[in-house]
């Protein structure tokens, strides 16, 4: 690991100074620590964010709830508000990672962590989001886990997380604070992007921005809702695919609903298109077929994860009957 | 003879560390052929130079461990992992993959289990740790510790020091009420959970075990889970 200085912020406005051009803001850990010992990540500064003000999971002013970005994962998951208001963002935690590793991972950070594309990983392998121009060794490499959805020939690389992909089936918003003082929100959808040319920028954040909050908009009622998560193992395994489904549910007619896929792109997918034809139309399987195949209509498969198209078709069309407790 | 008698006594006790019983394993020739051709001094050497001579840009870090205060000079790039073992001679946890994917380096932080080779010594400054060594009340084991011995929860046991420390935290979640990813009805928080063979399995899927005790690992959480 290269040396770096480490020191300690008491409040946002003392973190966002002390933070250097080469450095970096440190909470839980468990993605920067690991990329360190690596030597894929290199910082010549740790900042700590943990003593920060900004833990709390409270309701909000427009009636939904906010979720501190420095709150653990597991405590956001266990929040009785979310538990009871939002399930679909517990059940998304809960199928993230490990006990230890939820208990240690915030919010924040959660939103930020890297693909674990193995190529990202092997500093002996070009890459091009860890060094642009390198090349991608996934794009005629091993791909089989890798994106179906939004790629480019710079990066095919998906990203991880199973909580960002309720948040964005939730429609959240995400309050950062600026290198300029100032806090602005990024709606969920738009807050990380897709490779293009530059694969190296995972998110919209500018540099020395810091993640406050994450704002949950205030849920309609009744609501249905699903987190379904395929991948190799039963437990502590990245997805191959996963769906976050939530919709309203009005006199037998899916209302408002919201599609996000997980494991197909290199941010949480959200399948506006499908979302729009399963708007007003009966639970049936013959409708949830049919988004299912809108929803992946331009997926493109790489040398070895065209079974990713089939799965995340199935997947929908299950999660869809799940969330109607018909699963 | 009289000497590998004691040293049988020693191990039986528990009165040497691994380290000092290798050493003497190897010295006497009772080990492995292949600690001929090893320099003991050298592979067992006591202190790392990097303990007794911090570099210079080295932070101090104060943390309680196992009721003890202690205070380090230390490397900012130091896991939590290392600094226990190598720093403070607390070798009972265990470094498995380094990268937060075995658990067995897992220790109880503030209450709660977390994963030492994914923490930082210096992000640890005024936090309470609680390793494997501190979890016997004197010659009284933990009711987890004991369970693992009475259900033979473990075969080569390097896994276990991090499945124990799992397991003791883990419960405590279950009496809180919180939930995992098998859990039947999330939306209704309730304390006092009992947990069936699935939830044991799903809540402790962060502590590998090559050896595959799995069977005897959960049949030992349950008894402490039932009692």
């Amino acid at each position: 690991m290269k040396p770096f200085t480490f020191s300690r912020a008491t409040n946002q406005t003392e973190a966002i100074k002390l933070l250097q051009a080469n450095g970096k803001f440190i909470a839980g850990g468990t993605n920067i620590v690991d990329l360190m010992k690596e030597g894929v990540e290199k910082p010549s500064q740790l900042v700590d964010i943990q003593r920060l003000p900004i833990s709390t999971i409270q309701a909000n002013k427009s009636g939904g709830v906010s979720l501190g970005a420095l709150a653990k994962n597991s405590d956001t998951a266990n929040h009785p508000l979310i538990r009871s208001k939002y399930p679909l963002l517990t059940q998304a935690i809960l199928a993230g990672a490990s006990g230890q590793i939820r208990n240690m991972a915030t919010n924040g950070g959660n939103l930020l962590q890297r693909t674990r594309c193995v190529y990202f990983y092997d500093l002996a392998m070009p890459c091009n989001k860890r060094e642009a121009g390198s090349g991608c060794g996934a794009l005629e490499g091993l791909n089989k886990n890798h994106a179906i959805l939004g790629w480019s020939d710079t990066c095919v690389a998906t990203f991880p997380s199973d909580m960002s992909v309720a948040l964005a089936a939730l429609d959240a918003k995400v309050k950062v604070l600026g290198k300029d003082g100032k806090e602005r929100m990024i709606d969920f959808v738009n807050f990380h992007r897709l490779p293009e040319k530059d694969a190296t920028k995972d998110n919209n954040l500018n540099a020395g921005d810091l993640i406050t909050s994450i704002e949950l908009p205030k849920t309609g009622l009744p609501t249905k809702s699903h987190y379904l998560k395929i991948r190799n193992r039963a437990s502590y395994a990245f997805a191959l695919v996963s769906v976050a489904v939530i919709y309203e549910w009005k006199g037998n007619m899916i209302m408002n609903p919201r599609i996000a896929l997980g494991g197909v792109a290199h941010k949480p997918w959200r399948a506006f298109e499908a979302e729009k034809f399963l708007a007003g139309k009966t639970a049936t399987e013959e409708n949830f077929k049919q988004a299912a195949e809108i929803a992946l209509k331009d997926a493109k498969a790489l040398s070895q994860n065209a079974y990713k198209i089939t799965l995340a078709k199935r997947a929908i069309v299950r999660v869809l009957k799940m969330a109607n407790g018909k699963g | 003879m009289s000497e590998s008698k004691t040293l049988a006594e020693e191990v039986c006790e528990f009165g040497e560390s691994r380290r000092d019983f290798l050493k003497k394993t190897a010295a006497i020739g009772a080990g492995a052929i292949a600690f001929e051709f090893i320099d003991v001094d050298e592979t067992f050497a006591e202190v790392p130079e990097y303990v007794t001579n911090p570099p210079a840009d080295a932070m101090a870090v104060k943390l309680n461990v196992n009721g003890a205060e202690k205070s380090v000079q230390i490397d900012t790039r130091t896991s939590l992992l290392d600094t226990l073992r190598e720093h403070l001679d607390l070798t009972g946890s265990k470094k498995g993959c380094d990268h937060g994917q075995c658990g067995a380096c897992t220790v109880i932080i503030d209450g709660r289990r977390q994963l030492s080779c994914l923490t930082l010594a210096v992000m640890c400054d005024g936090k309470k740790v609680t390793t494997i060594e501190g979890l016997a009340n004197g010659d009284k084991l933990h009711p987890i510790q004991q369970a693992f011995l009475d259900h033979d929860g473990f075969q080569c046991g390097y896994c276990t020091p991090g499945q124990i420390c799992s397991a003791i935290a883990m419960l405590n979640e279950a009496r809180n009420g919180d939930a995992s990813q098998v859990t039947q009805n999330l939306s209704v928080k309730a304390a006092n959970l009992k947990l069936s063979d699935d939830e044991i399995r799903e809540r402790m899927s962060g502590n590998l075990c090559r050896c595959g005790a799995y069977p005897n690992i959960v049949d030992a959480i349950k008894e402490v889970h039932n009692k």
